[in-house]
């Protein structure tokens, strides 16, 4: 599946790339939308299980190309590999851990939050449900992390396909 | 800026900044920025690392929710408290946010790798600083789900 890209009339080739991992795309969309109109340029990359997400973010297969994201928006609950196992498995791995993992989730179970905060995931968002909060929450979310924020530099090049 | 000695509920912020300036820049810019929380301060990462643990003279240390942490400090240095937290079971849900006069990329890297939560570059200007410390607390305070609390006294 080609990652998706944000509608923005002339993406900036050097604009932070934000890496969404969401299974529902009524979800996808809503938050591509709330992003969009958060007001910081950005680029946006999609992945809807945790097999894919990982692939993309190892830059295997049909993803050598991708640029590696600057952010990662992660999703609890994916089909194939599940999100506590992705956000396991990029901290654990020294090519990616350095990448801020945001888990953006409905769960509300402290076992689930206390979990990734655990598994070192740079910050735990509740979902809202009420649309004008998930706006504001993503308003201050790229300000935060596009504007304030000073994020690790990129492993260079291309990588290795993993065997 | 509140000092209270016990936490009320109220966000509990620990700063671990051995830099009087910047120490009082960053509580008159918690202050402007209009959230209410309380800020605690260690001048060395010594002291936080026994706020954190409630060790004696800190047996009463609230639970910080946020931990801002400068990474140049003297004795234990600011990367070494950031490793010790995060290597301590009690303590590395706690969010950090490194605020840093550095720039360079080797300290940005060398932080993210030690599971600093965010890395934040202290701007030269008050009001940028302002500006940043009100989108620290808008973000951190408004918006994140913080880690569970544990009791704030942890069994020895």
């Amino acid at each position: 599946m080609t990652p998706v890209f944000g509608a923005l009339a002339r993406p900036a080739r050097e604009s932070p790339v934000i890496f969404l991992v969401e299974d529902n795309p009524a979800d996808i969309r809503l938050t591509q939308e709330v992003l969009r109109e958060a007001g910081v340029t950005h680029r946006m990359q999609v992945a809807r299980d945790g097999a894919q997400a990982l692939a993309m973010l190892r830059r295997l297969d049909g993803y050598r190309d991708l640029p590696e994201p600057d952010l990662i928006l992660l999703d609890l609950n994916l089909p194939r590999k599940d999100g506590r196992q992705v956000l396991a498995e990029i901290k654990q791995d020294p090519e990616l851990r350095h990448i801020p993992v945001i888990v953006l989730s409905t769960s509300h179970a402290d076992a689930d939050i206390a979990g990734c905060y655990q598994a070192h995931a740079n910050c735990y968002l509740t979902k809202p449900v009420d649309l004008e909060e998930f706006s504001e929450m993503a308003r201050v979310l790229a300000a935060f992390w596009l504007r304030h924020v000073r994020r690790a530099p990129k492993r260079g090049g291309p990588r290795q396909a993993r065997t | 800026m509140s000092e209270a000695t016990e936490s009320d509920g109220a966000f509990e912020i620990l700063l671990v900044e051995d830099n009087a300036r910047d120490v009082r820049l960053t509580q008159e810019a918690l202050a402007e920025s209009g959230f209410p929380c309380h800020l605690r301060v260690a001048t060395d990462g010594e002291i936080a690392l026994r706020m954190l643990r409630h060790e004696a003279p800190y047996a009463d240390a609230p639970q910080p929710d946020l931990i801002l942490l400068d990474i140049n400090l003297p004795r234990v240095n600011g990367r070494e408290v950031l490793a010790e937290i995060k290597r301590d079971a009690a303590l590395c849900t706690t969010p950090v946010v490194i605020l840093s006069t550095s720039h360079a990329d080797a300290d940005v890297a060398t932080c993210y790798r030690l599971h600093a939560n965010s890395y934040i570059t202290k701007p030269l200007d008050f009001d940028h600083f302002v500006q940043l410390m009100r989108s620290v607390c808008d973000y951190w305070l408004r918006h994140a789900t913080p880690p569970p609390h544990r009791p704030s006294k942890s069994p020895p």
